[in-house]
């Protein structure tokens, strides 16, 4: 619920790509490979030249870099930026905005995750009245796009009393059924047999979902997770709407609300360094959990 | 056929109704809530004017819709919108296609580009917004610096075409992780066998690229083209927000940027939901659009 | 250890009706194989005595008692599907104890009970392992091994084997049948094969289209097939189906009659019909003769590869003798 969309709501459409073997002894030897190589190594400049740069930026003081040309390399007041960033920063501590960024992300995915599998494991695998009514309530879901709503949103939040709440961060933003959706496709590729195995064996229903349908989802809640969290903490929009209290900023948000009103010189190490903390998380977890991320992303139609 | 398989059943079944209705309860309440409720009422505030103190609700039927379609900042919005979204969407795929056929080309090693390549997935579209900013900063800017050296004075607080020149790079730049995941999966998955007998044909790198390998490429290609103009549309908020917030003069104020101004800003809640339900006709095309097209992609 | 009686048995899923009524008297420790083609309805019956599909009416009783209401586990079975349904995450070991562990066995019995069936199923090495590391035959033991320690009244076999190369498949239907013998549980299995019913069954279910055509053992099942469709389905190559009017003596209502390929000769003297060799397949210890009627008809006739083979595209005569020709009428009936 913000201006941004659902990110599983395009992986449902997905086109699979099929694991081939990079193999091809098509023109890759000599000059081609380094050419190859330099190829890539002039498009990795362009993109980590703005990280780059702001890295530097936060390891210099104030005035190098308001008398431009700032320095490329960086400086040395790298520990005296980021603590006072973490500590002090502009409008709240960093560190503070950082927690607040920390559990909306981690709520986000959780909650999300949680009712997706409750709700994917009640619409695959029980006959209930209104199952259907449900199952295209969930494909509207992925249908309508989250900005319809955001002055409506708002108002049940304000009336809830839930701005500048972790309650108000978090549950608009699960309110998708797009995860639904794609472990829905996920149980219907699981064998009919192995619920009618674990019938025979004598499992009740919630026993087979906790026994054998969530181990068996194992690498699928990993991949979404990986999503939801970069999801949930780049947030802009509806922190920006719901936290008018500084101590509940989050940092993505938190980085814009930095700058000075007017004409006032922004203090550049401190954003810069905040910009830097700010991707560090979400980089860990895509960088760490890259194959499930990957995964999640390219094959998540199933 | 995918639309068989997007509603077929399962055999087996449990018995029993109230503990599947209980497992459906969050989600349905959640949703109801903060989804359903707030999206009938975008649609239900569209068809009202508030009066200036909020205190009643004019019936108006569809004369928020008349009114928006006869203003012309909000038609200069679409056309800003359309322009915004297909340079975004031209430069993030461009580039990465040609990272990612350069990468399909190496035998070893082309995971560590991935791994470096995936950052910018990571970085939100606001601290991109701001990094660029930092960057092309008027005052303390390098690049806006080295360009004054070059004899180029940037500003893109005055300058709308610059200032679009900078919204639309930096939302590309954070976009090309991911559309370079997909070419580099959808290259992959052209059989080696294809590509190697073509060379046998004699067909050099660029014809092969041109007649097979781009072809072959299309059903991602066309995913991606769909998919990077929703993102445009929508998840550059923060990018605009940070950099130009609109401006200058509008020049950047794509339409869900002005859904956020007109409503939030300007309080203009009827014009603001009206808006809102425009974004939600072109998103449900946009999205039927591509459900067709991936049933048709069988064939492929 | 236990009866399975099922009387009257009939499932339709919405309208359309897919078993007819079906009623057959299990005695404790037989081996029932039910055969049919594809859509017969064979599959949805074992369901039914499993308690995966619900019975639409009549009565289904395991050890004289009413099943249908009951759920899989309390009614004494264990079933062997025909992709195994292994639990992929979980060990050999625990795939077999699972059911065990719902059932709140004591840790030392299911330890017990698991090494004694994997030991029986040769699977002594491979407790640690996971499904995905076993061959198709070791995961076919596995899910016996399952079956097994539950100590089930019944065994319920769902097309085990079909997914087994031939050689394999051979060889698993003995360890199938030595097993059944050892426990001397009842069994009840499914398949499409007649080859595996043939030697498995100590009596038989023929099913066609919801209908149980016949049941009995087997060799009475092969000599006397009370329908057309079961002297068809059952016997390889199938029996010949002639005119009524090249019969000996018929009896008044039949329409067709059927001669086994092995009860036919090729003979000039006496013969009931003639016509022109298309094709023989020697198979070695024996040759098939396939012969075109002048009617169009093709019959077969299986011979001793001792005996002379005549040559393609000859006419030649066939005979049978009376004891050996079987009448059907316009039902498909036997008469």
């Amino acid at each position: 619920m913000t201006a941004q969309p659902d990110p599983l709501a395009a992986a449902v459409t997905a086109p699979k790509g099929r694991r081939a073997q990079p193999d091809g002894m098509v023109e890759k030897r000599g000059a081609g490979l380094w050419l190859t190589h330099l190829g890539l190594i002039i498009g990795l400049l362009f993109i980590f030249f703005p990280i780059w740069l702001a890295f530097v930026a936060s390891t210099v003081s104030q005035p190098e870099i308001v008398k431009p040309p700032m320095p490329l390399l960086p400086g040395d007041h790298f520990f005296e930026n980021y603590r006072k960033a973490l500590v002090a920063g502009v409008n709240a501590p960093v560190a503070m905005m950082m927690l607040n960024s920390m559990v909306m992300a981690l709520g986000i995915a959780f909650g999300k995750i949680v009712i997706s599998l409750l709700s994917a494991f009640a619409i695959v695998y029980f006959k209930f009245p209104g199952r259907r009514v449900f199952f295209w309530l969930i494909f509207l879901t992925l249908m309508l796009p989250v900005e319809v709503r955001i002055v409506p949103t708002y108002e049940v939040i304000a009336n809830f009393g839930m701005l500048n709440s972790y309650s108000g961060l978090i549950f608009p933003l699960i309110a998708s059924a797009t995860a639904t959706f794609l472990f829905r496709q996920f149980f219907m590729t699981v064998p009919d047999e192995l619920a009618e195995a674990a019938r025979v064996d004598g499992a009740k229903p919630m026993r087979f979902f906790w026994d054998i349908l969530l181990p068996m989802s194992r690498t699928n809640i990993a991949a979404l997770f990986v999503i939801l969290f970069i999801y949930g903490w780049n947030q802009y929009l509806w922190p920006l709407l719901i936290t008018t209290d500084p101590s509940m900023n989050t940092i993505v948000m938190g980085i814009k609300q930095m700058f000075p009103s007017g004409d006032d010189v922004a203090d550049w190490p401190v954003i810069m360094a905040t910009s830097i903390l700010a991707m560090i998380p979400p980089v860990i977890v895509v960088i760490s959990m890259q194959k499930l991320f990957i995964r999640g992303l390219v094959d998540s139609e199933k | 056929m995918r639309s068989g398989r997007i509603f077929m059943e399962k055999r087996v079944t449990f018995k029993g109704i109230w503990l599947p209705l209980l497992l459906v309860l969050p989600q349905i309440v959640i949703t109801a809530v903060f989804f359903f409720y707030p999206a009938g009422q975008a649609i239900y505030q569209s068809l009202f004017i508030p009066d200036p103190f909020g205190l009643s609700m004019q019936w108006v039927g569809l004369g928020n819709f008349a009114f928006l379609f006869s203003n012309s900042y909000y038609l200069a919005s679409f056309a800003t919108t359309a322009i915004f979204s297909i340079l975004v969407t031209l430069v993030s795929m461009g580039v990465a296609l040609y990272l990612a056929v350069l990468a399909d080309r190496l035998i070893k090693g082309s995971g560590v580009y991935r791994t470096l390549l995936i950052w910018p997935y990571a970085v939100a579209p606001a601290v991109a917004g701001v990094l660029w900013l930092f960057m092309f900063n008027t005052r303390v800017g390098v690049v806006t610096w080295y360009l004054g050296v070059l004899g180029y004075d940037w500003n893109h607080v005055l300058n709308g075409e610059e200032a679009m020149g900078l919204v639309v790079v930096a939302s590309a730049w954070g976009r090309i992780s991911y559309n370079f995941l997909f070419f580099l999966a959808g290259l992959q998955a052209i059989p080696k066998s294809v590509i190697e007998a073509a060379a046998i044909d004699g067909a050099r790198f660029w014809t092969r690229f041109r007649t097979i390998v781009f072809p072959m490429l299309s059903p991602t290609t066309f995913f991606l083209l769909v998919v990077n103009i929703v993102y445009a549309f929508f998840e550059t908020f923060g990018v605009i927000h940070t950099i130009t917030s609109g401006g200058p003069q509008q020049s950047t104020t794509i339409l869900v940027y002005k859904v956020y101004a007109d409503g939030f800003v300007g309080q203009d809640l009827g014009s603001s939901a009206a808006q809102s339900v425009v974004l939600l006709a072109i998103v449900g095309a946009l999205t039927i659009f591509q459900f067709k097209f991936i049933e048709r992609r069988v064939h492929y | 250890m236990a009866t399975v009686s099922l009387s009257g048995v009939k499932k339709s899923f919405g309208k359309t009706d897919v078993i007819h009524g079906i009623d057959i008297d299990i005695a404790d420790g037989e081996f029932i194989v039910i055969v049919g083609p594809s859509g017969c309805g064979k599959s949805t019956l074992l369901r039914m005595v499993a308690g995966l599909e619900t019975v639409t009416s009549g009565e289904i009783s395991i050890d004289g008692r009413r099943v249908n209401e009951l759920e899989p586990m309390d009614r004494d079975i264990a079933m062997v599907f025909q992709n195994y349904a292994l639990y992929p995450h979980m060990s050999v070991f625990d795939n077999m104890a699972y059911g065990l562990k719902i059932a709140g066995t004591p840790k030392g019995e299911i330890t017990a009970r698991v090494e004694e069936a994997a030991s029986l199923l040769q699977l002594g090495d491979y407790l640690k392992r996971r499904p995905r590391e076993l061959s198709g035959g070791q995961r076919q033991r596995v899910a016996m091994g399952r079956a097994i320690v539950r100590k089930p009244a019944v065994f319920l076999f769902d097309e085990p084997l079909s997914n087994l190369d031939a050689k394999l498949r051979v060889q698993m239907r003995l360890e199938i049948k030595q097993l059944q013998r050892r426990l001397g549980v009842t069994a009840l299995y499914v398949t499409h094969d007649q080859v595996e019913a043939m030697t498995l069954a100590d009596r038989m279910v023929v099913m066609n289209a919801g209908v149980a055509d016949q049941i009995g053992a087997p060799l009475e099942v092969y000599g006397n097939p009370q329908t057309e469709f079961v002297g068809g389905f059952i016997g390889s190559p199938p029996m010949n189906f002639l005119d009524v009017s090249l019969g000996h003596a018929m009896p008044a209502d039949a329409i067709r009659l059927g001669v086994r390929p092995e009860h036919m000769q090729i003979a000039d003297a006496g013969a009931q019909t003639r016509g022109k060799v298309m094709y023989a397949e020697a198979l070695g210890a024996e040759t098939l003769v396939h012969i075109k009627l002048p009617d169009g008809s093709i019959a077969t006739v299986r011979q001793d590869a001792t005996k002379p083979q005549p040559d393609e595209g000859t006419e030649v005569g066939v005979t049978w003798d009376k004891a050996d020709q079987i009448a059907f009428d316009a039902a498909g009936k036997r008469c």
